[in-house]
């Protein structure tokens, strides 16, 4: 009798809740958390257009485009594993200080001091590691599916500019932990791009901050991998996902 | 009031120019609005409609009307040819004639489509699920590199860059830097970019795309494979090694 009384009163408040301006200002008309769901082509579609998602998926795809062995998911790992690194990236950027002086020690406070530290930043790098490879497997098997043929030709250059940065961001990353291995791999890194042709001197220092590898450049490239090029890689991604729209969902079935 | 689009705008003024320099020199200076010229005197070289319903068009005007009905007053004063009222006493004219293929135009196919939510969204769904699991697992039982800390005066040997460079760093070997750091990547990146470009070939089929299956995939080979003989083949020195005696060289 009590625990009836009980969820009478809780589904009244619920009611309540879903009647207010707060609630109906959040969900927009026809949203399934205002009027319920009920499994039905109409509600199947409004799941869509009623949420954010709808920026990134039409209502409906081809049904070819939803089969696995197309796509092998790999676009989609690749921006899944960004957001996941960028999680992970953001967790460890509050142990973290990018001098020469500190950085070895704080990852090294984080992973013996900071719970769930050690796992959070191997997680950070083995994502960042299959993020490389995923994106690479993307553009091949994007090439195979000659899906890059009209009227996606930009969105392949669009493509292969997103795999740099991928590659640029994997490479800042490879710095800040101010090891051994993460000097010396920058040193051969860097020295390779001092042999660009007429301004290589220049884009060296200006890539390490100085004529040697040091705290600046530990710095720049922090800043670099943290804030800079995520925010031109989510610009450049923003206009591959419109663009896969744009020019009519994934390509067809060969 | 109706708002009309530019481009439209401007494609009628045209059209109504035309149609004025071509009713005669009779009234070319005439600022008027322009007359609505009956369709017996559109020049039949106005290319915006095809010309067999021009003719038709013009045989309609031509023919005497079954039962003689009042000419109706057309704006602009120009009297309608004798005949070109139709039954009931009205004028019939073409106005425009839409051809095939410019607005009507719709795909002939249909195309089997599906619903987002939830075939798409699942699929996404555990395929996220499913590559969470495998970094959590991963991350577990595996732990990340952390050498000692950076010194600038201890260079270990061999020296690697991150896997993703050792095919440049294999390509060090063998070429001056420039040609091998630069050059070669350059060219190999710049002609990636422009594949869509280059590939005029229209057909998606792999049987129809031989040559530019072969070439892709002798380039990604030809990475795939430097980058493997950089990470697991070299040793101290970057001497070629094998990783089964001199043991493995390689950090992620």
């Amino acid at each position: 009798m009590a625990d009836d009384k009980k969820s009478g009163g809780l589904s009244q408040m619920s009611e309540q809740v879903q009647a207010s301006q707060a609630w109906s200002s959040i969900f927009r008309p026809g949203s399934i958390f205002r009027k319920g769901y009920s499994d039905s082509p109409r509600n199947r579609s409004y799941v869509i257009m009623n949420s954010v998602l709808y920026h990134l998926h039409p209502v409906k795809v081809k049904r070819h485009a939803v089969k696995v062995s197309y796509t092998l998911c790999l676009g989609g790992l690749s921006f899944f594993l960004f957001i996941h690194l960028t999680v992970t990236g953001i967790f460890l950027m509050f142990f973290y200080r990018p001098t020469a002086a500190q950085a070895w020690s704080d990852i090294q406070t984080l992973q013996t001091a900071v719970g769930f530290g050690l796992l959070v930043r191997n997680m950070h790098r083995w994502a960042a590691h299959l993020m490389v490879l995923s994106v690479f497997l993307h553009m091949a098997r994007v090439f195979y599916h000659g899906a890059y043929k009209p009227p996606r030709e930009f969105n392949w250059v669009i493509g292969v500019m997103l795999l740099q940065f991928t590659l640029l961001l994997s490479f800042t990353g490879y710095l800040l932990p101010w090891d051994q291995l993460a000097l010396w791999a920058v040193t051969v890194g860097t020295n390779m791009m001092g042999f660009t042709p007429v301004f290589g001197e220049q884009v060296r220092f200006v890539l390490l901050g100085g004529v040697e590898i040091g705290t600046d450049t530990l710095l720049r490239w922090y800043t670099l991998h943290v804030l800079m090029l995520p925010f031109v890689l989510v610009i450049f991604l923003a206009i591959h996902f419109w663009r896969v729209r744009k020019d009519g969902g994934i390509s067809g079935p060969l | 009031m109706t708002e009309i689009p530019e481009h439209l705008r401007k494609r009628a003024e045209a059209a109504k120019a035309k149609a004025q320099a071509a009713a005669g020199g009779t009234t070319p200076d005439d600022d008027s609005p322009a007359p609505d010229a009956p369709v017996g005197t559109v020049p039949s070289g106005d290319d915006k409609i095809p010309s067999h319903l021009l003719d038709r068009g013009t045989a309609a005007a031509d023919l005497p009307a079954p039962t003689a009905g009042t000419p109706v007053p057309v704006a602009g004063g120009l009297a309608p040819p004798a005949g070109s009222s139709g039954p009931d006493g009205h004028n019939q004219r073409l106005l425009t004639v839409v051809k095939s293929g410019s607005i009507q135009d719709t795909r002939a196919t249909p195309v089997d489509k599906i619903h987002v939510w939830p075939h798409l969204l699942l699929a996404e769904f555990l395929a996220a699920l499913a590559i969470t699991l495998f970094t959590l697992l991963f991350a577990i039982f595996v732990n990340a590199p952390l050498l000692e800390l950076a010194d600038f005066n201890k260079t270990p040997n061999p020296s690697k860059a991150p896997w993703y460079f050792l095919g440049l760093q294999e390509l060090l070997t063998m070429f001056h830097p420039m040609v091998a750091g630069v050059t070669i990547p350059g060219i190999g990146l710049f002609l990636l970019i422009l594949a869509p470009y280059i590939d005029k070939n229209p057909s998606r089929r792999p049987e129809d795309r031989k040559f530019a299956i072969s070439l892709m995939t002798i380039h990604l080979m030809f990475w795939s494979v430097l980058v493997m003989i950089g990470s697991f083949f070299r040793g101290p020195g970057f001497n070629f090694v094998f990783p089964w005696n001199a043991g493995l060289f390689f950090e992620l």
